[in-house]
């Protein structure tokens, strides 16, 4: 699963009111190139949770994300930026490991880069 | 609006060979169409199975030709996020995103399923054709409901619509791709309010549905949240008879079922035009009614 998909996903169990961002716990990551889209990376800027982008880009070990993006309509304009953040949001993939609820520590597996979010019947 | 929607879809070359009892068989006005390469749908033999995973079936190929004859008004919507609600052997997710284009045109797919089988052969599937979705183990769109709010431009679901014994629905395995509870309603009946949660501004829905599953009273439904509809694909089998349905947000059905609201009634006129959609489900005449006024 590519760090997109990290950022829209967030434990939704009965009553979890702070289920997001979910922390990730690494056994195996890998790359894989995507082809580079400015428009696409322009129109989702907006829908990223940024901070949550930059711990999970770390937690896979990728550190060259800009803590705060303080001028986004600049920052869109560097290509620099635009390839970092192509990296990080498309390129980066989390193969085996957990996602982590921060409120209750519930783990949800990721097997062959499959996020399993379905909930327990008691947690619905 | 719907008639710049016909419009369009007369445009489509592909229309006219697609053998569908809703589509028009009308030749496109500017005489032969030059050779074109077909719009790509996944290919048979590349889809991956597993007996636990429902395989391609007569459903699948109307809600994918459902796809392919409005694939000029899809192109032209410009989405970003398509989403597969239900997904199965990958199919559907695959076709759409080998006919809209992969990701260096900026669209990028999710697909869920309830199966955990079934969400490994969405991605041999996928793989198989060299296309990409972000492929997730959900029940509906569990985990992405609060983050994916309003972000989904095409949506596109074929839910388990056969009517069945209420405690089927849900089961694991391949159960879950067709148990559908009372009148096949009970997923589906969950799916449209997340549905509507998770459409963009100018989301597009596109849904399978069992004439035993009442459409038109979907559509009632649909339209109290705002929603134009019309039947893309039409299809009868010996078994059953198929609908895809569209549905899109449309201002002044918005404004219409804003206007209604706490007497959810359906004007007469809005039920003859539904009801002109559906011309052999005119005895639901009364029961749509009732059951949409509870």
């Amino acid at each position: 699963m590519r760090l997109l998909t990290h950022n829209m996903l967030s434990c939704n169990i009965k009553g979890v009111t702070n289920g997001f961002p979910l922390r990730i716990e690494v056994e195996k990551s890998m790359e894989k190139e995507v082809d580079f889209n400015i428009d696409f990376l322009k129109s989702i800027f907006s829908k990223v949770e940024w901070t949550a982008l930059v711990d999970a880009a770390r937690s896979l070990g990728y550190n060259e994300l800009p803590e705060e993006v303080a001028d986004s309509s600049t920052m869109l304009e560097s290509s620099d930026f635009l390839k970092k953040f192509h990296h990080a949001l498309l390129e980066l993939h989390l193969e085996e490991g957990a996602l982590i609820c921060p409120e209750t520590g519930r783990r949800f597996p990721v097997n062959k880069g499959i996020p399993n979010m379905l909930l327990h019947e008691d947690e619905v | 609006m719907e008639e710049h929607h016909i419009k369009l879809d007369l445009a489509n070359p592909y229309l006219s060979s697609l053998g569908t009892k809703g589509g028009s068989k009308s030749e496109p006005k500017n005489g032969p169409v030059p050779f074109k390469m077909p719009p790509k749908t996944a290919q048979i033999r590349l889809v991956s199975s597993h007996p636990e995973v429902y395989e391609p079936c007569d459903d699948s190929f109307a809600l994918v030709d459902a796809l392919l004859a409005d694939r000029t008004n899809l192109l032209a919507h410009d989405p970003t996020i398509c989403m597969e609600v239900g997904c199965g052997s990958g199919y559907v997710i695959t076709s759409l995103a080998l006919m809209l284009g992969r990701e260096d045109s900026g669209i990028h797919y999710f697909a869920t399923d309830i199966n955990p089988h079934a969400v490994r052969v969405t991605c041999e599937t996928l793989d198989a054709h060299g296309v990409h979705a972000e492929v997730i183990c959900a029940d509906i769109a569990t985990g992405l409901e609060s983050r994916l709010e309003g972000l989904v431009d095409v949506l596109v679901v074929n839910p388990p619509y056969v009517p069945t014994p209420e405690d089927e629905v849900g089961c694991e395995g391949i159960a879950s791709a067709w148990a559908g509870g009372e009148n096949g309603r009970v997923v589906i009946d969950r799916i449209l309010p997340i549905a509507d949660k998770l459409l963009s501004e100018n989301g597009w829905l596109y849904m399978v549905t069992l004439a035993a599953n009442n459409p038109l009273q979907i559509c009632v439904l649909m339209r109290q949240k705002g929603y134009a509809s019309r039947i893309v694909v039409q299809r009868s089998t010996e078994e059953e008879s198929l609908h895809v349905i569209k549905f899109w947000r449309d201002a002044e059905v918005l404004r219409e079922a804003k206007e209604q609201v706490g007497t959810s009634k359906t004007t007469p006129a809005v039920m003859e035009y539904l009801l002109s959609q559906f011309p052999r489900m005119s005895f639901w005449r009364t029961g749509g009614n009732s059951s949409s006024n509870s």
